[in-house]
């Protein structure tokens, strides 16, 4: 999978409150979700985000709650993928089991700034900044997730699962 | 080399003699858990995989708590979603408004949780458990569908710190100020991916109620568990509430740690944790004089009968600063019935506080308490985000059950000493 879009930039610690924060809840449709995704971390990014944007911060990024509702409304959204420090534990989880796209790689968020073009090599986690003209290398998933990611997430890799009788 | 209680938990559940960490297992599951807001997700997932039943229909435990009793339409829909999900599949264990509580305080106290066990559960603060010596972490809405589909989920196994506190507890010092602390001295990843154990002396004193307080706030760190070896006190808890066998762990002498941290409590303060993070701590003596409009004692965190207790012993024969107004919601009908009993109900609103049905409400911006624009409250819950309370330019102060109700007396952020001499 190849991505190319351009960067949104966050700090450090932005957490699933300011992601998709809780008083939108009451609803788990992603494109009312993708209506205030950031929203409390950039009141203008729903109006400007454009399908294959690609999200970039610092570490722990999605802190908090646990709510899928995250990386949902992130994906409704229509951003194509989050590079990170690091990311929150349950965050990082969701993103795998749902099928958004994530990457840790400390040098690639330092270096870019918001408006830079990336193009993103997701299976060998190869991050180029266009416009910058720099090439980094992110930590690659464990095989074990990578799988899950092929198949789309979780549910469809326990859906083979069980029709294989494994 | 010997095993942490994490490990051992994770081992057994894994069918194997030992696990390292860095590990990924897959683990059979004792509890799958999920809420109002996180459930619907997790069935639409569910239903994806075209099952006729969940893996066991007593181990999926589902509780409306966070917009309940529902507070607009869209809230009702989803809590009917929930139900309708609950009475197809004949799970047993979901709570309706009435007999419900928040999550948290709700399974331990029916005995749902007990020690030994494996849980995992669609809501981040399921790491409460760990203070019964349970491995119990937060998971999303599809690792939810997953567990419900096959009772299985798969884990990392992850490095433990060990938190040792020594000393004697001054007396207005809590579970809460603790947890505070500690956030602040390792900040709010500072224990990311990790096992967070808390041990020494002054954990074996503390009531079942504080190590809740605890263990709950182990996420606040980045923790993917927080966990309490099983003692008498522990034991003293679950026996009359356990219909089930349960099994206790402990970690081996020569277990490994990626770190050890030692605190001695007998010179801490109670603490408050300044916008917009847990990790902004600092003694209550630094907080004095802050004014506040709102006061809330609730919560996953610290809506136990022991926590009301205490509020209630400040609050006695006094009233509410005029200038605020305090939302006091305790964490189960349980609770909230034996605070009627014992008289504190009659405390609180005496003084000028309201009572609430048990409710998650204001804890996260839901209902039932939300700030206006610049509005500040200080609050026994867990999470002081941008927005978590109501309006993002709003402000909440976290701080423990006895200052919150000094602050409430006084109309602006105090120490318990303040109030009772
Ligand atoms: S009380 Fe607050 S932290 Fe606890 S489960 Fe409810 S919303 Fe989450």
């Amino acid at each position: 999978m190849i991505f190319r879009g351009k960067v949104h930039k966050f700090g450090a610690d932005i957490d699933t409150d300011a992601i998709i924060p809780a008083r939108y809840l009451n609803t788990s449709d992603p494109r009312e979700l993708a209506r205030h995704c950031m929203e409390d971390a950039d009141p203008a990014f729903p109006e400007k985000v454009v399908e294959g944007d690609i999200i970039v911060a610092g570490k722990n990024f999605g802190c908090g709650s646990s709510r899928e509702h995250a990386p949902l409304a992130i994906q409704a959204a229509g951003v194509s993928c989050v590079v990170a420090t690091s990311f929150a534990r349950i965050f990082y989880r969701n993103a795998i089991n749902i099928g958004l796209p994530i990457l840790e790689c400390e040098a690639a968020v330092e270096d870019a700034r918001p408006g830079d073009e990336l193009e993103i090599d997701l299976n060998g986690g190869n991050i180029r900044n266009l416009t910058l003209g720099k090439a980094y290398q992110a930590t690659p998933f464990p095989g074990f997730m990578q799988e899950i990611m092929a198949r789309g997430g979780l549910i469809n890799y326990i859906k083979e699962r069980m029709k294989s009788g494994a | 080399m010997g095993m942490t209680i994490t490990e051992k938990i994770l081992a057994y559940h894994a069918g194997k003699e030992r696990v390292e960490p860095g590990e990924l297992i897959n683990c059979r599951l004792d509890v799958v858990l999920a809420n109002d807001i996180t459930a619907p997700v997790a069935i639409t997932e569910f239903e994806k995989l075209g099952l006729n039943e969940v893996f066991d229909r007593e181990k999926v435990v589902l509780v409306p708590d966070h917009f309940t009793p529902n507070k607009d339409i869209k809230s009702a829909e989803q809590a009917r979603y929930v139900r309708e999900f609950a009475r197809k599949y004949g799970i047993i264990n979901y709570f309706e408004i009435g007999r419900m509580g928040i999550e948290h305080c709700l399974l331990p106290q029916e005995g749902l949780v007990l020690p030994g066990d494996l849980v995992i559960g669609a809501d981040s603060h399921t790491c409460t458990y760990g203070a019964l010596g349970a491995f119990a972490t937060g998971v999303g809405s599809t690792d939810m569908a997953a567990g419900m589909a096959t009772g299985e989920a798969w884990f990392k196994v992850p490095e433990t710190i060990k938190f040792v506190y020594y000393g004697k507890m001054p007396r207005w010092l809590s579970g809460k100020d603790l947890i505070l602390y500690t956030i602040g001295d390792i900040g709010v990843d500072g224990a990311r991916y990790m096992a967070m154990e808390f041990t020494g002396e002054a954990i074996r004193e503390l009531s079942m109620d504080n190590r809740f307080t605890m263990a709950n706030m182990a996420i606040e760190a980045g923790g993917k568990n927080g966990i309490i070896e099983p003692d008498e006190i522990t034991l003293a808890y679950v026996k009359q509430r356990a219909k089930r066998p349960y099994r206790l762990f402990q970690s081996d002498p020569d277990a490994r740690y990626a770190e050890v941290r030692e605190y001695n409590v007998s010179r801490l303060e109670p603490q408050v944790a300044f916008p917009h993070l847990p990790e902004n701590t600092r003694p209550v003596s630094e907080a004095q004089g802050i004014t506040i409009d709102q006061v809330v004692i609730g919560s996953c965190t610290n809506g136990r009968l022991e926590d009301l207790q205490i509020a209630a012993g400040i609050m006695k024969g006094k009233k509410v600063h005029p200038e605020i107004r305090v939302i006091v919601i305790p964490g189960t009908q349980e609770i909230y019935l034996e605070a009627l009993r014992q008289g504190l109900v009659e405390v609180f609103i005496e003084a000028g506080a309201a009572v609430s049905t048990p409710t998650c409400g204001p804890c996260l911006g839901g209902h039932m308490g939300i700030l206006a624009k610049g509005e500040k409250a200080l609050a026994t819950t867990n999470r002081n985000f941008v927005g978590r309370m109501g309006h993002p330019e709003s402000e909440v102060y976290l701080a423990s059950p006895a200052v919150a109700a000094a602050s409430a007396v006084l109309g602006r952020i105090a120490a318990p000493w303040e109030v009772i001499k």
